[in-house]
């Protein structure tokens, strides 16, 4: 079973290289963004075929390693 | 005094401060990152590098290996655990110090001398350490320090700053903060102040030849506070 999860920074942690991103948008033209956040994504295939017990693991994995709860978020998509 | 330094893969500091230690009188030791006991030692070292790539987020693979779980042990049992530069992004990541290091804030890798001034002398790593200013060298990309309010009132209140970036005379200034981190920290200890973590290299300032001696003043302090 694949299963995504996607990392983002909390909201008050700076994030130069979003901004950079912003800025280079901007001189492109595109003039009408408000905002842009770097994130992180991975695909996780496990051999576990219970959802619920493959989403558990994902969560602690994403507690453990795949994200700093200090500075970052975590969302796991439902596996399809 | 026995030491041990941690080599990861990607370490590159490692050898500097098996030379920096020798030269002060430690009996160090390299220790392999998937050894699972640590030699006998008065200090631990987590040296500078790229350890793994610096994948993922720094230091945080470091930070699961297998020596690691004896170095959590050693420091939470009182054990002097010091961190520099990469060593420090694997000290926040298993937890031993508060807090993590971030992306510099202009985005740039910083390789300079800096001034750090001592906040906290209460402690075997700064304890009768003449200067109240010291010349250290920091080269990172990821320095800027960062922690939640609820962590930083707690690092306050138990004066767990060591370090801060600031000029020659010690003004601590936004200008002098080098990477954007957080009220300038350069260094911060665990609450029992046995861990040190620290973005600034001393092993760097040992060679009146080669840089500066504001190094070698650290160290020899260090092992005379450790004796």
């Amino acid at each position: 079973m694949k299963i995504s999860v996607i990392i983002t920074l909390k909201k008050d942690v700076l994030d130069p290289q979003g901004k950079v991103i912003h800025q280079t948008l901007d001189g492109m033209g595109f003039n009408d963004v408000n905002e842009v956040r770097q994130g992180k994504y991975f695909e996780i295939d496990t051999k576990e075929t219970d959802n619920d017990k493959a989403k558990a693991k994902v969560e602690e994995m994403c507690k453990k390693l795949l994200a700093n709860l200090v500075i970052e978020n975590y969302k796991i998509i439902d596996p399809k | 005094m026995k030491s041990s330094v941690i080599t990861f893969p990607g370490s590159n500091c490692d050898r500097d401060m098996d030379v920096a230690l020798k030269k002060f009188g430690f009996k160090n030791k390299m220790v392999w990152h998937a050894d699972a006991e640590l030699p006998k030692s008065d200090l631990v070292v987590l040296p500078g590098g790229f350890s793994y790539g610096d994948y993922l987020r720094c230091g945080s693979m470091a930070s699961k290996s297998k020596i690691m779980q004896s170095v959590i042990n050693f420091a939470n049992s009182g054990g002097m655990v010091m961190g520099i530069c990469n060593g420090f992004q694997i000290l926040v990541e298993t937890g031993l110090v508060p807090g993590v290091l971030l992306r510099n804030k202009y985005l740039e890798f910083i390789c300079k001398n800096v001034f750090v001034k001592i906040n906290d002398k209460k402690n075997k790593y700064f304890k009768n350490v003449d200067n109240e200013v010291l010349e250290f060298h920091i080269a990172h990309n990821e320095g800027n320090y960062f922690c939640t309010n609820d962590q930083l009132k707690e690092i306050e209140d138990n004066n767990q700053i060591a370090i801060n970036y600031c000029d020659e005379n010690g003004k601590i200034e936004d200008q002098f903060n080098p990477n954007g981190s957080l009220k300038n920290i350069a260094g911060i200890f665990n609450k029992e102040k046995n861990v040190l973590g620290m973005m600034p290299h001393p092993e760097r300032m040992i060679d009146t030849s080669l840089s500066g001696e504001d190094g070698s003043l650290f160290f020899k302090n260090l092992i005379n506070n450790l004796k």
